[in-house]
């Protein structure tokens, strides 16, 4: 094992870190190759949880359970769901993305606790690894991502008990994330940096991570009384023996909902980086964008029961979480137009990067407007667990939250390999993803609305035509997914050499080599305080000569 | 205007990034925040049973309040032990400060013993009822967090044994960070204290 030296710093101590590729297998306390560690782990369980899906569709290509045993369905959305949330989107849209770049925006060498970091990481894998062989060794968890019970307490108790320690293992490396963003965020920023000159992901993250740590350990007690019903027969959760499944239903969603912002705030910061680079614009109303994340941080904790109506909630409760739910859709709209309001006049260059930015807020806008209808008890009553539920939640996570990912890969690919991604394929790989996602989750609207309920594996053939238009789709999501493989892979060898700073982007992690150095500047870290400050043509801005404002008001 | 100054060491930074001051007990204490949480999520599962879930009429669920008492000037004082070993540190009286984690230490196992004993004689069991099983489930948690507790006293007192060791005056991080986690678990119990016993 080699040992490296930080560049052209002598005063610092030798760090006993590897280099080369096999740093990405070590116990690094580089927040960057943590960064990537958890965006490569997470597209690998990305993939699996893809094929999964790929299993649904194809038995729901029928009406009959004809691809697989009904049990075997149960699991596999069980495992499905656990996957996409616990091991892709959270753990990137968080972990990845945070890791890489809130030092940067901070001016930091590495996070507040880079030890603490690492093995926020490295229970990732473990746990992954747990979930997904419970399927080989005993049968997985059947009783869906919720874990319902009695449900939960009824299917075979092995696989969700093992369930229940990987979920337990995830919300731990969840929880020591959020607790060094926060460090990071509040305590390590550069002297002279102030917080409303933050770029908005620090925001976003800062936002996500007093959910993580306030929600999160909710869920771990509960999950803990759950195993107790499991394995010792206790009846916290189990009306047979005097206990009480709504309680449960409160805990879970007391975390669960506030994840769906854990999943989807950090993406409101990504896109709120992108967009105005490629736009060349500054970001429209910064301090609105930061008073309504905060607003969406204190709402998110009090909607919690618009999951529940169905579940015998007395009516003041049915009252007070539709007006609450209602009120989200006001910071989240000021975002909303926010977004288009820098789009607005700009020069846009209508890269991949931007494509799946758009595609987010088109997709964005159609699962918040089914969310906001969701939100009303009479039509929710109406609703509750069919594929219009499907369909909202995946307008949210996967038209929101995955696109953002991959506008984001787009969007840092060139700093983190110092190289180019092939743009027509980018492009390509926008238009099946985009054609594909719609394609599949825009019917699943009529099927709900129509009566057909979520978590099954047969159902009424007529039905039938609808659901095989969204196999459809879900095979071209499939499909979208080689060309942006090959795009990564290849272009990482072969791609256009991109230089430091190829979008010409104002923000702190394009202001140095690319990729970083080891602690990301040789020398001081640059002082932004107009991390949007674009607004002059591409070729006249000078980076060393004028402040943002300067460039801002020239403009006009 | 050098804002963007990439490589301009002359700017306005008195510090540099990466001597930043010591915030790892900032961490400590969010992390017993997100603690703080868990055992919220347990009062509010408590109290909801309390309310929606009334005992079955042959369930026996009665709670004795001398020990619980008892417990709590325990853990009380054990505190106010700590803080004074606090103290000492501070003075870089390391010889009084490990006699006084010594006495806190051993507080917290006598509340341990006290908390067993409670056990063995209470009339009902994990099993028995709804109610039982949350009395041990919050009384039990907590009393992890209290075993956990008292091992890393014993760590620190240990590792102080001497002035050139590795909790010094100097360097108090380990005792504060395990002082600050040990008012919080008394603190807990107070909660916990009011809630089950005495609501």
């Amino acid at each position: 094992m080699t040992v490296s030296l930080p560049p052209q710093s002598e005063q610092h101590t030798p760090s006993l870190q590897p280099t080369g590729w096999l740093r990405y297998f070590s116990f690094s306390v580089d927040h960057k190759v943590i960064g990537l560690q958890y965006l490569v782990c997470g597209f690998l369980f990305y993939l699996i949880g893809g094929a999964l899906a790929g299993a649904i569709r194809t038995e729901l290509a029928s009406p009959m359970s004809d691809f697989m045993p009904r049990d075997v369905y149960n699991q596999v959305l069980t495992l499905h769901g656990t996957v996409m949330i616990f091991l892709w989107i959270v753990p990137v849209v968080n972990g990845a993305f945070g890791n890489y770049l809130i030092p940067f925006y901070v001016g930091a060498r590495d996070m507040a606790y880079p030890r603490l970091n690492a093995v926020a990481f490295w229970l990732i894998p473990p746990a992954g690894l747990l979930l997904i062989s419970s399927y080989f060794i005993t049968g997985a968890a059947q009783s869906g991502w919720t874990a319902y019970p009695p449900l939960s307490i009824t299917t075979p108790a092995s696989g969700q008990m093992i369930w229940i320690l990987s979920v337990l293992l995830l919300g731990g490396s969840s929880i020591f994330g959020g607790i060094n963003f926060i460090a990071t965020v509040l305590k390590l920023r550069r002297p002279g940096l102030k917080l409303m000159q933050l770029p908005m992901y620090c925001w976003a993250m800062l936002g996500t991570s007093i959910l993580v740590v306030l929600s999160t350990p909710v869920l771990a007690g509960t999950l803990i009384l759950l195993s107790f019903d499991i394995v010792a027969h206790t009846g916290f959760f189990n009306p047979g023996l005097g206990g009480n499944v709504v309680v449960y239903q409160h805990l879970f969603w007391f975390y669960s909902h506030p994840a769906v912002y854990i999943m989807v705030l950090p993406a409101f910061g990504l896109v709120s980086e992108i967009l105005p680079v490629h736009c060349r614009k500054p970001l429209f109303g910064y301090a609105t964008m930061v008073y309504s994340i905060m607003a969406i941080v204190v709402l998110g904790l009090v909607v919690w029961a618009h999951h529940m109506f169905t579940s015998g909630t007395p009516p003041w409760m049915r009252l007070f979480f539709t007006i609450a739910t209602a009120f989200i859709a006001v910071p989240t709209g000021i975002k909303f137009f926010n977004w288009l309001a820098t789009l607005w006049g700009g020069r846009i260059s209508l890269n991949s990067a931007v494509l799946f930015s758009c595609g987010f807020i088109v997709n964005f806008v159609l699962g918040g407007i089914t969310g906001v209808a969701l939100a009303q008890v009479p039509f929710d009553v109406h609703v509750h667990d069919t594929y219009f539920v499907v369909a909202h939640f995946h307008y949210i996570v996967y038209g929101g939250t995955v696109f953002v990912i991959f506008a984001s890969i787009y969007h840092w690919y060139p700093k983190v390999t110092g190289r180019m991604l092939n743009e027509p394929i980018g492009r390509l790989h926008f238009l099946l993803t985009f054609i594909g996602f719609n394609l599949c989750f825009a019917p699943q609207h009529w099927l709900g609305l129509n009566g057909m309920p979520r978590r099954v594996a047969e159902y009424d053939p007529q039905f039938a035509f609808i659901n095989q238009i969204s196999s459809v789709g879900a095979l071209l999501m499939a499909i979208s997914t080689l060309p942006f493989l090959w795009n990564v892979v290849a272009s990482a060898f072969n791609g256009e050499i991109a230089g430091d700073n190829p979008w010409k982007a104002l923000t702190p992690e394009w202001l140095t080599s690319s990729p970083p150095p080891v602690e990301n500047w040789v020398g001081e870290a640059p002082l932004v305080e107009e991390p949007y400050g674009y607004g002059v043509p591409i070729d006249q801005i000078d980076l060393k000569a004028t402040s943002g404002r300067d460039l801002w008001s020239s403009g006009k | 205007m050098t804002t963007l100054n990439q490589a301009d060491p002359s700017a306005t930074n008195d510090v540099a990034p990466h001597e930043h001051g010591d915030h790892r007990m900032f961490g400590v204490a969010t992390f017993l925040v997100a603690d703080a949480m868990t055992f919220a999520g347990f009062f509010a599962a408590y109290l909801t049973f309390h309310a929606v879930n009334p005992l079955q009429p042959d369930a026996v669920y009665e709670l004795e309040l001398p020990l619980p008492i008892l417990n709590t000037v325990l853990l009380l004082v054990s505190s106010a032990t700590f803080h004074k070993a606090g103290q000492k540190l501070r003075l870089a009286d390391n010889r009084a400060c490990r006699q006084w984690l010594m006495v806190t230490a051993v507080l917290g196992l006598a509340f341990l013993v006290s908390q067993m004993v409670e056990y063995f004689t209470l009339p009902f069991g994990l099993t028995d009822n709804l109610y039982a099983s949350t009395f041990y489930a919050l009384t039990g948690f907590h009393g992890l967090h209290v075993t956990l507790g008292a091992l890393m006293i014993l760590i620190v007192w240990w590792q102080c044994r001497t002035p050139s060791g590795r909790v010094t005056a100097h360097n108090q991080f380990p005792l504060e960070a395990v002082e600050l986690y040990w008012h919080f678990v008394d603190g807990i119990w107070v909660v916990l204290f009011l809630i089950l016993y005495l609501l």
